[in-house]
């Protein structure tokens, strides 16, 4: 059987979640063997010029020569995986949205910042359709892997959508909010095993915010802790802030 | 220089950490061109800062740079506690170190293997040479995998760590998980030993030229790389704190990425500089094989950065084999574990100031400095990374090898392969240089 033609890809991002594929170790090998990467710049030199049965993305989009990229990469590709918050939900790369486009180019640009233009940061879903999500910052390398597979056998794959706090009962930690501190788990898509919490810190809110987070949140830890679901959206903004483009966008129509 | 014509255009260069080209034109032995471009979409985070707490900065600065997130992360930390005059524990002090070595230990055994042993080697990725020299692809990733794992252990991740904040640590190891590390590190010997067989046999590209090297300094015996006073090959002598007097940041037009420049007009960081400066104090098992590969003089080939970098692997991993075992002879005090979060309980007061952290990472020198407010929130926020101290140097020493190859007959493919491992030497991370630096799109 020809192997499945696979390529990554980086925008706006840190290459962490490239480097948790890295750290797979030897587990990458036997990925590796069942894949034909042919594209992946930053451990190859190797490129290619035909069609890709699966593209890999990682990191937002922010200005137009990444839009036009994106779309070719769409035009060229069955299928199409985004991974890591930065291309799933924008992530930290959102909070630039915070502020007026201008502003903050001149602040860190000064008078340079007219050499370039950007946008305001999108997920990689608001630009082009993405098939898979493979959500967190970093990606969760066993969720990677299982989405990987379900692609390459074309079978479907569903981002949990209960909260973190479920995995977080389940592994036995004390809530944080019993020391004192906000916690985003209640308002979190599970599915990283409420991996800060079990090392003492808080959930940031890297997965993205559950779909309903009226019905889906932990209601629960909300009441016990008398803790109002707009106090913790509002913090949501560190990773989530590119959600309110969709929101914009429905104002409008 | 021959009067020939030649012209080198690398888009996208491929085995580094980032977007970049170089460009190279020579017109009839006049060298017309030679730039590295940095061509990444930046991402503002000195911008994005503003507004946020300052015990936020860590978690946000840390997904700066995937592969220096630990880095970024120490440097955040510093400068945090540096403003909120906040003086870490002892036993912090050294959990630190150990999570800066585990850090340099997988940056650099990345570097080395995936990235620059397919040049030296002869092919265009490691992908072939899982055919090839499947042994050495296995020992790799094996390699790298133990790093990531002593990290998970130490910090919950490598990639982002998790209980590493201003303060202290959210969780400390437990002694079952010291000595989870000290085994895995112990077993790291062997592939190490292995390592230094390999690199002893590759040969790197001949090339001199004589440069600025800049690296934190001490008068104490430890080999600094969290703490320490700015110093350099030259004689000079600074305070991290005027940092900015050192990276001397200006302008240039060709891609307006800021560059630096100290005593002469470009200066080099990284493995390279720090062993030029602090040769003495490597580990003896480190310096054995320094000395071996020439390091107990001052070095000025470029392409041996790679080199150095398999020095630093042996001495951190004696070093983290040292201080775990400490560790383990004093005990931990879990009474140290802390709980911040946003500093909502108060627990580390909070004051106006501006503070400067300055750590070694993988790549050289890395500056972060904020001024905060007295509520702590982040009013301006600086990073200073060593890729973009070194963009520079590299540009210098481009200048004075195209020529050199031109009269030694080379041709432009092998000039353009020099060009690139030069570049790869360094080990730009080019994705953290260019989210503060201004950029041109090269299309
Ligand atoms: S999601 Fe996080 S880890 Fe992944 S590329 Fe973005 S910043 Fe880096
Ligand atoms: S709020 Fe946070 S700490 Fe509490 S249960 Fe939910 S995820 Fe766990
Ligand atoms: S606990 Fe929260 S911030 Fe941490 S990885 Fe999971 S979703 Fe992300």
């Amino acid at each position: 059987m020809k192997k499945p033609k696979v390529a990554f890809f980086d925008f706006a991002c840190c290459e962490g979640c490239q480097l948790q594929v890295a750290n797979l170790g030897e587990d990458l090998l036997d990925i590796l063997d069942t894949i034909d990467v042919v594209e992946f710049r930053e451990v190859m030199t190797e490129k290619w010029d035909q069609g890709y049965d699966v593209a890999v993305i990682e990191g937002s989009i922010t200005n137009e020569h990444a839009i036009e990229k994106i779309k070719r990469i769409r035009e060229r590709s069955k299928i199409l995986i985004a991974y890591g918050s930065c291309a799933t939900i924008g992530g930290v790369n959102g909070m630039k949205n915070d502020f007026e486009l201008n502003e903050i180019e001149a602040h860190v640009y000064q008078e340079n910042a007219k050499h370039f233009k950007t946008v305001p940061t999108m997920a990689v879903s608001q630009v082009v359709k993405v098939d898979y999500f493979v959500n967190g910052c970093p990606i969760y390398p066993p969720e990677f892997i299982t989405v990987l597979k379900c692609a390459l056998a074309g079978l479907p794959y569903h981002v949990p959508d209960n909260v973190v706090c479920v995995e977080c009962k389940i592994n036995e930690n004390i809530c944080m909010y019993d020391k004192g501190v906000t916690c985003l788990g209640p308002v979190t898509k599970a599915g990283c095993n409420s991996w800060c919490i079990n090392n003492g810190n808080v959930c940031y809110g890297c997965r993205g915010m559950v779909s309903n987070p009226n019905e889906n949140s932990a209601k629960d830890v909300l009441s016990k802790y008398n803790i109002s679901l707009d106090l913790i959206k509002n913090k949501m903004n560190m990773y989530n802030k590119c959600r309110e483009l969709n929101k914009n966008e429905k104002d409008k129509s | 220089m021959k009067k020939i014509n030649l012209n080198v255009n690398v888009e996208y260069l491929t085995r580094v950490e980032g977007h970049g080209n170089i460009v190279v034109n020579v017109k009839e032995g006049i060298l017309e061109k030679c730039e590295l471009q940095i061509v990444e979409s930046p991402r503002f985070f000195e911008g994005m800062l503003r507004g946020r707490s300052i015990f936020e900065a860590q978690h946000i600065t840390s997904r700066i740079c995937g592969i220096c997130s630990c880095g970024h992360t120490l440097a955040s930390i510093q400068a945090a506690e540096d403003a909120l005059d906040f003086t870490p524990s002892p036993q912090t002090i050294k959990l630190r170190k150990l999570l800066l070595h585990y850090e340099m230990l997988d940056s650099h055994i990345l570097h080395i293997y995936l990235l620059v042993a397919p040049d030296l080697l002869g092919v265009k990725s490691f992908v072939p040479l899982i055919d090839t020299h499947g042994a050495v692809v296995r020992r790799a990733l094996r390699m790298k995998k133990t790093c990531n794992d002593v990290c998970d252990i130490l910090v919950g991740r490598h990639v982002h760590p998790i209980s590493a904040i201003v303060g202290g640590f959210t969780k400390l190891p437990k002694e079952k998980e010291l000595d989870e590390m000290l085994k895995y590190l112990k077993e790291l010997r062997t592939d190490m030993d292995a390592t230094i067989e390999l690199a002893k046999t590759l040969v790197f590209p001949s090339f001199e030229r004589d440069t600025e090297y800049v690296a934190l300094v001490s008068d104490d015996s430890e080999y600094p790389l969290l703490s320490g006073d700015i110093g350099s090959t030259d004689g000079v002598r600074m305070n991290k704190k005027d940092y900015k007097k050192i990276t001397n940041e200006f302008i240039v037009p060709h891609s307006s990425a800021k560059h630096t420049r100290l005593s002469r007009g470009s200066y080099a960081v990284g493995a390279l500089a720090r062993i030029n400066l602090n040769f003495n104090k490597l580990h003896p098992k480190a310096k054995e094989l320094a000395t071996l590969l020439g390091f107990n003089n001052k070095v000025t080939n470029p392409y041996l950065n790679t080199a150095a970098q398999l020095v630093e692997c042996v001495h951190c991993l004696e070093d983290s084999i040292k201080i775990i075992e400490e560790l383990k002879t004093t005990g931990i005090d879990y009474s140290e574990e802390i709980v911040v979060g946003l500093n909502e309980n108060k627990k580390i007061p909070v004051k106006a100031g501006s503070g400067v952290g300055a750590v070694e990472v993988p790549r050289g020198i890395l500056f972060h400095h904020y001024e905060i407010d007295d509520k702590g929130i982040i009013k301006n926020a600086n990073c200073i990374i060593p890729t973009g101290q070194n963009i520079n140097n590299i540009e210098c020493d481009m200048k004075k090898l195209v020529p050199e190859a031109i009269d030694k007959n080379k041709e432009e493919k092998d000039i353009t392969l020099l060009l690139e491992m030069l570049v790869r030497a360094y080990d730009p991370c080019i994705s953290c240089s260019a989210h503060f630096l201004d950029v041109k799109f090269v299309k």
